[in-house]
Formats: structure tokens, sequence, C-alpha cells
């Protein structure tokens, strides 16, 4: 009998193959890095530009070579801000809903809905801010106070974007808090309310707190909403009545129209771009941090 | 002993705590049912913006034309080119020959002609489903009073048409067929990439790969790229195959250039792009598809003496297939419905002839609901309405096959 | 019939009689609990006595713990049970449509199998249920650092963790845990505390502990308990309840007496069965 390692060429081939496969995704890492990043060091490169106006300056107008990424940061903020002012509140209370009081039936019908929600195109969502959120925000606070190009339209909007990925991720983790620890509050003479506010979601806190930033993450990084609803223009702004680019916007308008290629408008676009990836990236990175460290605490 | 036992004072809060309680179930039963509201605006809205009244005033009255109370839908195709012979000036009718003769178009296509280059139609006024269904009677008063020429028809902006119809920049004649065609084709090369090389690297990750630092990195960079914005894929597809890449992507190098393109903003590059973008997606479900084949199975299988691919090859993608297709399918869906990395790589504004290879310029159903939302006058905002059902209905299809899948085949 | 002396009984439970109506402390009549259409006890009616420990054992799946767990409307947490019958407390119906469960589980508190603090201080697992049942601290009343002090004293905790009471309620052992889940109950001042196999997940030395605090308690509180460990039921109560389980596996209440005549002469065949090993 041999018992001899044998030679199979075909196993050594496909191992090969899936091994490329599992690296694959490194190269579109490096991609990223690299070629956006090359795009980005030639604007930094360009006369007149310095990162440092670029990070602190108020005025983007490449026209005159006004370079400052700050009315399209704060334009990204305000819409965030607002999109959280939805999803937070509305998310919170459905997760906590379906977690801590609804009867399975229930469940089983919301659930299927809010991933129907979130299956939907955010082209769609853009039209909806255009044609519905903001008539409604003009009817209510005058039509004079708010334009027809706005960002609270479209941030609120992205509120209704992410309240399915906030609430799922958060349901999740209120689920995962042990049935002892609410028996132990209820058995204590708690109510429900008492049992799942001061019980169970502190104990789920930091899978919430994951949920919200990476619900931040992705709409710091959602272009199509705020394309359609938010605004043409870079504009220095704090008012969210008003029509102002974001990060997104300004890439998808400026990309979207006729651009040579090698000009400092095509290179600082991706200074743009670099700038969102980091912001973005920095964002997962945190919330996968605060769940593998809540994981080693659940455990 | 220590400190004297006294009994402790307990004041009874019940009543409070109870109201309490009472009241914030009340808010978070309410929050429950507000995600079903914006769900149902959010289709209310569009079904509101895709049926109503619409004024269409015309050249030529239609009705001068009708021959002996025969409609002109169902004039014969000799009658129809008559009419647009008696009608069109001579130039007009060249350039219509030299486009394609008109006796070889169908029907169909002579009628529209017809309806675009006689009567000249176009709209004057649109009103919403809500509108055209609670004041009919202003709405007939106003549209008399401001189109006296135009008539008045309930419309619906969903209309076979609008499938069998390229694009146009007459809103009642345009059409949606180059843009699902367009879809239909980079999908497919998304497909073609990203289905092996996802469900390979979950493989790998899954089956192969020990827990190595390197290991570790590869699956911490997917979940990464999972949250990569879209529109950073773009500006990746833009750098690497529409710029870098061009003589591949453009078809230079296999001498089949689009001559109206000969840039690297091609259905190739749109459909890589794609693939590069829900490739993270794929693997990510296919792992959890592979993590929930039972060990017991592999160890079956290796007990009778199976290499490790054969074990793979025969047990666990078996296994796995139904969540890995599941997880492909939702992947595709997201594909078809992404705009702004297709923007970015540069779809095309206006085109009229359907793709016909991987080299072709393209425009994709989410571009053309994005490009006519964006046009000023209303009439284009009604067609992109009827452009998301269309869109809407073909991802609703596309996850009802998912939930067949998902029920067809048996779990473990 | 006499059973060989083999447990270690109470010495007190000896010279009981059953309980008395004027003392009870809960009182079950036909008690049906079901979860969806399974009835998991059948009939049971029961009557415990105030100031005493009463033990119920039987084989797993018996229903003693869906039992002792309607006696302060655990059982309700679980999606699908319901419950015919009528348990009394101070001689109310706790089911009646009028009673508010929360009011019951502050009167009738209860500690869990597997110790189960919050992820809160020491301090904090003590004073949050009195906090939130309305505890003032007043002239002539204890403090809440006062009465932690004396919850845990009670809890037989007192000396092992006076210093380091700002810890976490987790990084104390399971012994400990247990106790101080104990201290917990206490603080809310019930009258009954029902203990749902409160030593099964400890070690023998805990469980002693566990088991002397219950004797302590028992001079204030009404005791309830539920535990598979025979030797443990004959050691600390003073009545014992025999469940089993019947044909179409539901629980029902075989026989019911002080803990040593229960040991030492059951009347059914069933709980002989069961005390001597041959079955169960």
């Amino acid at each position: 009998m041999n018992l001899k390692k044998k030679h199979r060429p075909g196993e050594t081939f496909i191992q090969a193959f899936l091994y490329f496969c599992g690296i694959f995704s490194i190269f579109t890492t490096i991609g990223i890095v690299f070629e956006i990043g090359k795009e980005a060091l030639l604007f930094f490169g360009s006369p007149g530009v310095s990162l440092w106006e670029f990070l602190t300056g108020t005025t983007w107008q490449p026209q005159v070579g006004e370079f400052g990424v700050l009315p399209l940061v704060t334009s990204t903020f305000i819409t965030t801000f607002f999109a959280m002012l939805i999803a937070i509140p509305f998310g919170l209370a459905i997760a906590i809903y379906l977690s801590e009081y609804a009867t399975i039936k229930v469940k089983n019908t919301i659930k299927p809905i809010l991933e129907v929600l979130a299956g939907i195109p955010t082209v769609v969502y853009g039209y909806f801010a255009l044609s519905f959120m903001t008539p409604i925000l003009r009817s209510i606070f005058g039509a004079d106070v708010v334009d027809i190009y706005n960002t609270a339209s479209a941030g609120l909007v992205m509120g209704i974007l992410i309240l399915p990925l906030i609430t799922s991720m958060s349901e999740d983790a209120l689920s995962a808090v042990p049935r002892s620890l609410r028996e132990a509050a209820v058995g204590l003479g708690a109510t429900k309310l008492e049992t799942a506010v001061k019980v169970v979601f502190p104990a789920a806190i930091s899978g919430i707190a994951a949920a919200i930033i990476v619900g931040i993450s992705r709409v710091v990084g959602e272009t199509m909403i705020v394309a359609l609803a938010a605004g043409a223009g870079p504009k220095f702004t704090f008012n969210p009545f008003e029509g102002a680019e974001t990060m997104t916007g300004h890439i998808v308008r400026i990309s979207g129209g006729d651009l040579s290629y090698d000009s400092i408008d095509y290179n600082s676009l991706f200074a743009i771009g670099i700038l969102l990836f980091f912001i973005t990236l920095g964002l997962n990175i945190i919330s996968q941090r605060i769940v593998s460290r809540f994981r080693e605490v659940g455990e | 002993m220590s400190k004297p036992k006294l009994k402790p004072l307990f004041i009874d809060n019940l009543k409070l705590r109870n109201a309490n309680a009472n009241r914030w179930k009340i808010f978070f039963q309410v929050s429950t049912y507000v995600g079903i509201i914006f769900l149902t605006l959010l289709l209310l809205n569009i079904l509101n913006q895709t049926f109503g009244y619409v004024a269409i005033s015309s050249k030529v009255d239609p009705d001068s034309l009708t021959k002996e109370g025969v409609s002109l839908e169902q004039l014969s195709k000799k009658e129809l080119i008559t009419i647009i012979q008696d009608n069109v000036s001579a130039g007009l009718l060249r350039q219509l020959q030299r486009e394609m003769p008109l006796e070889e178009k169908s029907q169909s296509e002579v009628y529209d002609i017809v309806v675009e280059k006689v009567f000249e139609s176009e709209v004057s006024a649109t009103w919403t489903l809500a509108d055209s269904l609670m004041n009919k009677v202003s709405i007939r008063a106003e549209a008399a009073e401001k189109y006296p020429k135009a008539d008045l028809v309930f419309y619906s902006w969903v209309k076979p048409h609008l499938l069998s119809n390229p694009q146009s920049s007459n809103p009642l004649n345009a059409g949606v067929r180059t843009a699902i065609f367009g879809s239909l084709w980079i999908v497919l090369i998304t497909v073609i990439v990203a289905f092996p090389i996802g469900v390979g690297s979950a493989i790998y990750l899954e089956e192969y790969a020990s827990n190595t630092w390197f290991n570790r990195i590869i699956q911490t960079n997917i979940n990464n790229l999972a949250g990569v914005p879209s529109i950073i894929y773009g500006m990746l597809g833009l750098a690497i195959f529409v710029r870098t890449l061009e003589p591949i992507t453009s078809g230079a190098i296999f001498g089949s250039v689009d001559p109206t393109t000969a840039n690297g903003r091609t259905i190739l590059s749109a459909g890589l792009t794609l693939a590069l973008l829900v490739l993270p997606l794929i693997i990510i479900n296919a792992r959890e598809a592979i993590k929930a084949v039972p060990d017991s199975i592999r160890q079956a299988s290796y007990g009778v003496g199976a290499t490790r691919w054969q074990t793979t090859w025969s047990h666990v993608i078996p296994g796995a297939l139904r969540g890995i297709l599941t997880g492909t399918i939702l992947a595709i869906s997201r594909a078809m419905g992404e705009t702004a990395p297709l923007v970015v790589i540069g779809a095309s504004t206006y085109i009229v002839f359907d793709p016909n290879n991987i080299f072709s310029k393209f425009t994709v159903l989410p571009i053309q609901i994005y490009q006519w939302t964006t046009r000023p006058q209303p009439e284009f905002r009604n067609l992109a309405a009827g452009a998301i059902i269309v869109l809407m209905l073909i991802l609703l299809s596309m996850n009802a096959i998912a939930i067949y899948i998902r029920n067809k085949y048996r779990k473990y | 019939m006499q059973l060989p002396f083999i447990y270690e009984i109470n010495i007190e439970s000896t010279e009981m009689t059953l309980p008395q109506n004027n003392s009870l402390a809960i009182e079950a009549t036909n008690l049906n609990i079901y979860y969806g259409t399974f009835r998991a006890v059948k009939d049971v009616s029961l009557k415990i006595p105030q100031n005493k420990v009463t033990a119920l054992i039987g084989p797993s799946g018996c229903g003693k713990s869906t039992l002792i767990r309607s006696f302060n409307r655990m059982n309700e947490l679980v999606p699908g049970s319901h419950l015919k019958g009528e348990i009394l407390f101070r001689g109310e119906n706790i089911y009646a449509q009028t009673v508010d469960p929360v009011e019951v589980r502050r009167k009738i508190g209860m500690v869990f199998q597997k110790p189960n603090p919050f992820p809160k201080s020491i301090y904090e697992n003590v004073a949050w249920g009195a906090k939130l049942n309305g505890f003032k601290s007043e002239l002539g009343y204890p403090n809440m650092d006062e009465w932690v002090e004396q919850c845990l004293r009670k809890a037989a905790l007192w000396d092992e963790v006076k210093d380091k009471l700002d810890q976490s309620g987790l990084s104390l052992s399971g012994g400990q845990q247990q106790r101080l889940c104990i201290a917990r109950t206490i603080a809310i001042q019930p009258e009954i505390i029902l203990m749902d196999e409160p030593a099964s997940a400890l070690d023998p030395i805990a469980t002693l502990k566990i088991e002397e605090l219950m004797r302590e308690l028992v001079e204030e509180y009404t005791i309830i308990v539920v535990t598979h460990n025979m030797h443990q039921a004959a050691r600390v109560s003073d009545y014992t309840a025999f469940l089993t389980m019947d044909e179409d596996r539901s629980g029902v209440l075989v026989e019911y007496g002080q803990t040593n005549q229960i040991f030492t002469n059951p009347r059914d065949s069933r709980t002989e069965g069961y005390i001597t090993g041959r079955y169960g």
C-alpha cells in the first residue's frame, strides 16, 4: 500500500485560483488608494494649491483658483445632521419596539417592509426628496424661506434611507442582550420601559453606537439624493434651507459634465474623493472597533 | 451588632411609572409605523406623478386626419406614410428616409413619427393624480382657458411605448429601451466578473485560509470595502478602466471602436466598475452561506478519502448554493440601482441606438431617471416617475426570484 | 413503610403539620399553565406557608420552574403562555384583571438559576431596584448607603465586598454574584423570595453558603425554592412538594407535605421511587 503524497496538479491549480480571488479585494483597495491618491497628489502639486488652503479655505471656485473644501464639508455635515435627526430617534424607537415589545407576527411584518425600504435605489429617494419633501418643507416654512434645492430636504430623506440600516443593526445589538438580564430587571419590579431603557439599552450601547456611526458613514458617502435635491454649486452656508453642494454632489456634477483629463478641475475631484474615502473609512473602522470590543465584553 | 436595622421607606410611584411606560410604548409603536408610512408616501408620490391629466397641444388636429371614423392608430402603414408625405417638409422627409426608410419601419414606429413630426404634439401642462381625481372641474376650466387648442387627456406615463421607444427630446415619445438594454449588458459583465471571483474568494477564506495575519487583513479589508461609498468606486473606474485601460475598454486593440466614442466610457468599463462595487457584497453573502454548511458534512467527505477541493465542490458548494445565489441576486439588484458611479465614469446623456457590444456607449435606467428628474420641464419629471415604476418592477421581480430560490432549495 | 434514613433532614420540619389557612403566603388553586397548546402544569393546588422554606422537587421537565415562575407572573414573559386557575397572595388573585404584574413582582421577588447581576457596580446592583420602586431616604429611615449595606449584610456578602462597592458586579465569583442577586432582591423589600435552582450553577462550598443564607432569611421572608438536588431540598426546606410528568408530559403535583414526611415516609409510590433514585 502506498501512502505517499500524491501530486495533484488540478488541486494546485484550483488552489492558486482561489488564492488569487482571495487577495483580489486587496488589489481593489490598493487601486483606490493609489489611483485616487495619485490624482489627488497631482492636484496638491499644482501651482497655487496647498493642503492647508484646501482644508481651511471657505471658497471653492476652481475658475478663479480657489480650492477651499470647507463649503462642501459643511453642507455634507448639515445633510448628515438632518439625516440623523430622522434616523436616530425613529431608528432606535423601532429597534426597541421590535426587540422588546413586538410579537413575532408584528416583527415578521415590519422587517420585510424595512428591507424593501433598504432595497430602493437611491435615485428614487432623490426623486422623492425633490418632488415630495421639498414641497412639504416649502409649504411649512414658506417658499420664500426654503429654496427649491436645499440641504434640509436631502438630509431628511437620507434619514429615511438609512432608517432600515440603523434599525436592523440596533435591533441585533438589543436582541443580543441575554434574556437573564431582562428577567433580573422584571423580577425586581421594573416596568417594560424601565427594563428596555435602563437595562437592555445600556447593555447594547456599543452595538447601537456602531450602528449610528455606520449610518453616518453611509450618509456622508451618499450621492444621488444630494445630487438631485441639495442644489448645485458650492456655498459656504449653515442655513439648511439654502441650496449647497456636498462633497459627493460636487464630484458627481462635475464629472458628469464635459471634463478634460489632466486639468486641475479633474484632479481636484480626486482630492475631494480621497478626503471622502478617508472620512468614511475612519468611521467604518471606529464602528468595527466598537463592535469587536463589545463582543469581547459580551463573552 | 452593627447598626440598628431600620425598615426602609418606599413611596408608591407605580401609577406614575406605568403612565410613563404607556406613553413611551405608544411612541415606540408609532415610530414603527413611521417606517411603513415613509414607504407608502414614497410609492404614492411616484404614482401621483405617473398618472394624471395632461394638456397636449398639436399643430395639426389629429381629428382632421381621421378617415371615415377609423382612428389613426388603426390605419395601415401605407396610409400613415402617405399622411407623413403630405404633411412634412421635403427636407425633413429626406432626413427621415435617410435614418431608415419608412417602408422598413413597423406600423407603430411610423405612427410615432406621425405623432411627433406631423402633429408636433407637445405637453402644455400636467397635473398630478391627486389633483386630477379631486379637482377635475377646475382643471378642465384652467386648461380650457390657458390652452384652448390643447386636448386634455387622462395620461399614464407608464405605457408600452415607454419600454419600446428609445430616448427622445419629446417626453410623449421618450422611452427607456436603450437604458434597459444598457442595464442588462452592464449587469451581465458585472456578474461574469464578480460572481466567480466573489465566490472563489469566499471559498478561499472559509475553506482554505488559515488564521494568519494576512488572511485577517483580507477579511478586514473586505468589510471596509463594503462600506466605501459607491461614488469612490466610480472614481476608481474612471481612473483605471476609462483612462489607464482605455485601449482595452474602448475596444481599440480589438479593432472594434465605436466611431462615435473612441474613448473608454463604455459598457465594459461600467460593468467592471460595478463588479468591483458588488464584489464585497457577494463575498460576504457567500461566506455566510458557506459557514452555514455543517462541519459534519466536510468530515464525512474527508472520511471517505475526498480531497479538499472534492469536498468543497461536491458538498460545500451544493450546500451553500442557495445562499450564494440569493446573495448574488441581491448584489445584482444593487448594481441595477446604482447611479453615481456610472455618472462619474461617464454615462452618455443621450443615445437613441441600442448598445450592440461591450464597447458601446451606454446609459442605464437609474441614469435616465436622474437626467429626466433634473430637467426643468415638469413633464420630464412625470416621465421619470414612469421610469421609476419600470425600475422598481424590475428590482421587485429580481427580489421575488431571490425569495423563490431561498424557498425552493432546502437548507441544511 | 419507613424509608432508610439516607437524607439529612432539616430538623425543624419534623415538628410541623400541613400549613394552616391563617398563615399562608401563597395559595394556588386548580392551576393549569399552557405554552401555546401544550399544558406544562396540570391542576396543581398548593398552599404555601409564610416564613417557611418550601421546596419544589421533581424530574426535569416536570413543570416546577414553570410553576415557580407563575407565582410572580414571570411566565408571562414567554410568548404564547397563559394560565387558568388562581393564585392567591394575601387573599388576592394575582392574575385578576385589576392586578399590576409589576406590583406583584415587587412583592414577590425572584433569584434565578444563573447569577445575573447587572453590568453595573455592586452598589448600583443593590440600589437600582430600590430606587426604581420609590425608595426614599428620610429622617428615621435608612438612607441608600445604609440600606445597601444592610441588604449586603443580610445576604452575607458585606464583608467580602465592602471595600469594592464601585467595582462591577460581574467581577465577583459565581457564588458571590448569586448572593449579590439575593441582596438585590431583598433591597426591594419583598414578602416572598422565589429561588429557581439558585445553586445549580455553583460549586459545593458556594452552594452551602446559599443554603445557610436561606435558613437565615426565612425568619423575615417566605422562601420558595426549586431544586433538582434532593439533598438540598431535604437540608433546607420545611415543606416539600413533589411534581412529576403524567402521560401527556404535563406537570402534576404528586405529593405535598412536611419535608420530613416526604423524605422518610412518602405516601405515593412515585415519590418513593424518585427519592430513592429508582426513577426520575
